[in-house]
């Protein structure tokens, strides 16, 4: 399946993209970042790392369908 | 109303006749963070949703706190020593549930709505607040 993966901050930085489509197997959101990670060398602990798909906060087992969108959110740091 | 803006934070006007307590919260770049020289900040937003979760929060604070308004803008982009990051502005009938209102807006805001802040150093390095401090907590560095 097709995933859109948008980056933000620090993963923007070590991915060096925006964002991106994907082509992948894996099935969880978690699996998906896993699998980020290490292509990309991501080194945020995924225990940090919250999931955003479509919008809307999602837990590490929330399973992938084809063309979501999946933002992974690293530690916020407003105000 | 939550906003996010590249640009300079201009206070939006509150008035509410049957307000007797106004507070308003302006947070600015400070020149130093745990020890170190700061000369500028970087913000980020995941601006869709920092909207949609800021507008929640005001919208539960309001609730919470039985506010008559609450309005907050945050910034985006590199801002200088002393500029404002976050604007939050809160209107109750009395003065208790105003200030107590717009702490836990502010307090809120830092852990849950997706913006992030990079912090530039006199020395000519940055980092990410709350991302390069867990990869060090991890290793068992300070």
């Amino acid at each position: 399946m097709t995933i859109r993966v948008k980056y933000f901050a620090i993963l923007r930085e070590q991915r060096g993209l925006d964002e991106e489509s994907i082509t992948t197997m894996v099935s969880s959101v978690s699996e998906l970042y896993s699998e980020l990670s290490a292509q990309f060398g991501f080194t945020l602990d995924p225990q940090f790392v919250r999931t955003a798909v479509n919008g809307d906060f999602v837990d590490d087992d929330h399973l992938l369908t084809d063309n979501d969108e999946v933002v992974y959110i690293p530690p916020v740091a407003g105000g | 109303m939550f906003l996010i803006t590249a640009d300079r934070i201009r206070p939006v006007e509150i008035e509410y006749a049957q307000a007797g307590g106004f507070v308003i919260f302006e947070g600015k770049v400070r020149n130093s963070h745990k020890g170190r020289q700061v000369v500028a900040l970087e913000y980020e937003a995941f601006e869709e949703m920092a909207v949609n979760e800021g507008q929640k929060l005001l919208d539960e604070t309001q609730e919470k706190f039985g506010l008559i308004a609450a309005t907050a803008i945050h910034r985006t982009g590199r801002l200088e020593i002393g500029e404002t990051a976050v604007w939050i502005a809160v209107a109750a009938q009395h003065r208790r549930e105003a200030f107590a209102g717009c702490e836990f807006i502010i307090d809120e805001i830092k852990k849950r709505v997706p913006i992030w802040k990079k912090e530039h150093y006199a020395e000519g390095d940055s980092g990410w607040i709350g991302c390069e401090e867990q990869k060090d907590a991890l290793s068992g560095h300070e």
